[in-house]
């Protein structure tokens, strides 16, 4: 029988669930002692699948906790997981995003923060160091804050590549690194700044999120602050797909694990209002790479729908057939267990959710 | 000289559930060298009240007596033997 864990990061507060149908959940508090959880992992790379979370506590501030227990037990180094070093006129607000490394280097751990900066741990997520080539780049001064703060969200390793990276911030757009980190340039042709007197700007956009295929890496698919993109070329260069979207707003943008040319995103009306058109939850996938786009709301509230789904908060697990998981900032939790054909209540009343990561654990 | 840090719920986890961390420091220390010292000794404990500019978190408040080191020389408000120093979250950092 297949073992599904869920883990949910909300404003208030860390849960876990299990199920072994993807449709019936239990669900707990996990206690680690500290508000919110912006950014969970389930690292499934070693034997035993290894939780890690970016908590912060209004008071206490910012740090990553990692369970090897599934959650039952937390443990946090004496010395700061993620901190900027000293000289860099810097500190952690929080943790945007964990990201395990390549297959082949199990040990690797990368992590997104806020101020914009790159982490990398290589003791499986349990200390971090600053890569500096990123930190150092000449752009970093003019990077802007978006509405959530300068953050680095999305951390996307070349899975075939160990010299190749991509991340994305908002503001700042998209870098890529093909040196192992050691120098970074923008790779954001093609992507519009709607807030910019320049609508194409070498830098400065306001990329939400990005999602790469594992077995076509130089396929990636990107959700804008306006527009859905998709390179062909590793980012090379981006091309609007959104078009028949019933909105091109968004955050997450979720690849299918299996299926390059399959795409799943939570469209909103934007940018001045950010709630889901015709006031449905509904999330769109694409099978054609963006093509043609079908409305999946078997089982979502389809009458007086108004929250939005934060970049972080839908993710696929690595079953098959796929399963798609997604949380509103109005604590409700979602699940599919057919590749978002259909939907299943995890949950109603959580706090606003900020992060969402599934797997098979057994 | 000795001074005594007393330490709000949340913070006790980290000196294995004491309400209160003695400290041994040099005379004429200081509010930052007290700190130091919850470093050397906890670091865990050190970093949920300040973080790694040195700056105490912004909603978290510290006591010397019954003043805040906010109205007084902050980092560097001057310690004297006995005294009791007092690490409280502020009302303004609670959850949204």
């Amino acid at each position: 029988m297949t073992e599904y864990f869920l883990a949910i990061g909300t404003r208030k507060g860390l849960f876990l669930g299990h199920s072994t149908d993807r449709v019936s959940w239990e669900l707990e508090r996990a206690d680690l002692g500290m508000n919110s959880a912006s950014a969970v992992c389930i690292d499934t790379r070693r034997g035993r699948p290894r939780v890690l979370v970016g908590a912060t506590s209004g008071h206490w501030g910012p740090s990553v906790l990692y369970s090897d227990d599934l959650g039952k037990t937390w443990q946090e180094p004496d010395r700061a997981p993620v901190s900027f070093p000293e000289g860099s006129d810097a500190a952690l607000t929080r943790v945007w995003q964990l990201q395990p490394g390549r297959p082949a280097e199990p040990e690797v751990v990368w992590a997104g923060t806020e101020p914009s900066a790159l982490f990398r741990s290589e003791d499986g997520g349990v200390t971090y160091e600053l890569v500096r080539g990123l930190w150092e780049h000449p752009h970093r001064p003019t990077w802007q804050p978006g509405g959530g703060g300068q953050c680095l969200h999305t951390v996307l390793p070349h899975p075939r590549d160990a010299s190749r990276m991509t991340v994305a911030m908002s503001t700042g757009g998209v870098y890529e690194t093909i040196d192992g980190g050691q120098s970074w340039a923008p790779s954001n042709g093609g992507i519009v700044a709607l807030h910019n007197p320049d609508p194409y700007p070498e830098y400065g956009q306001c990329v939400h999120k990005i999602s790469r295929h594992p077995d076509e890496p130089d396929r990636m698919f990107l959700q804008n602050h306006g527009g859905v993109f998709r390179s062909d070329d590793g980012g090379g260069s981006w091309s609007p797909i959104g078009g028949d979207l019933p909105a091109d707003f968004g955050f997450p943008i979720v690849a299918h694990p299996r299926r390059p040319s399959s795409v799943f995103v939570f469209p909103l009306l934007g940018d001045f209002d950010r709630t889901p058109p015709e006031s449905r939850c509904r999330v769109f996938r694409t099978d054609n790479a963006g093509e043609t786009w079908q409305p999946l709301e078997k089982g979502l509230p389809q009458d007086g729908f108004q929250a939005a789904v934060m970049r972080d908060a839908m993710s696929a697990d690595d079953g098959d057939p796929t399963g798609l998981y997604l949380g509103t900032r109005s604590g409700a939790v979602f699940a599919s267990g057919d590749e978002g054909d259909s939907w299943h209540a995890v949950a109603l009343y959580l706090p606003d959710v900020l992060s969402i990561r599934a797997a098979v654990v057994g | 000289m000795r001074v005594v840090v007393w330490l709000p719920g949340p913070l006790r986890e980290y000196v294995g559930g004491a309400k209160q961390l003695p400290l041994d420091v040099t005379d004429g220390a200081v509010i930052r060298d007290v700190l130091d010292a919850v470093g050397r000794s906890h670091p865990l404990l050190e970093r949920r009240i300040r973080d790694e500019l040195g700056h105490i978190r912004e909603h978290v408040n510290v006591f010397v007596g019954t003043d805040n080191i906010k109205d007084l020389d902050r980092l560097e408000t001057r310690l004297h033997s006995g005294v009791e120093i007092t690490i409280l979250p502020a009302v303004s950092g609670g959850a949204r």
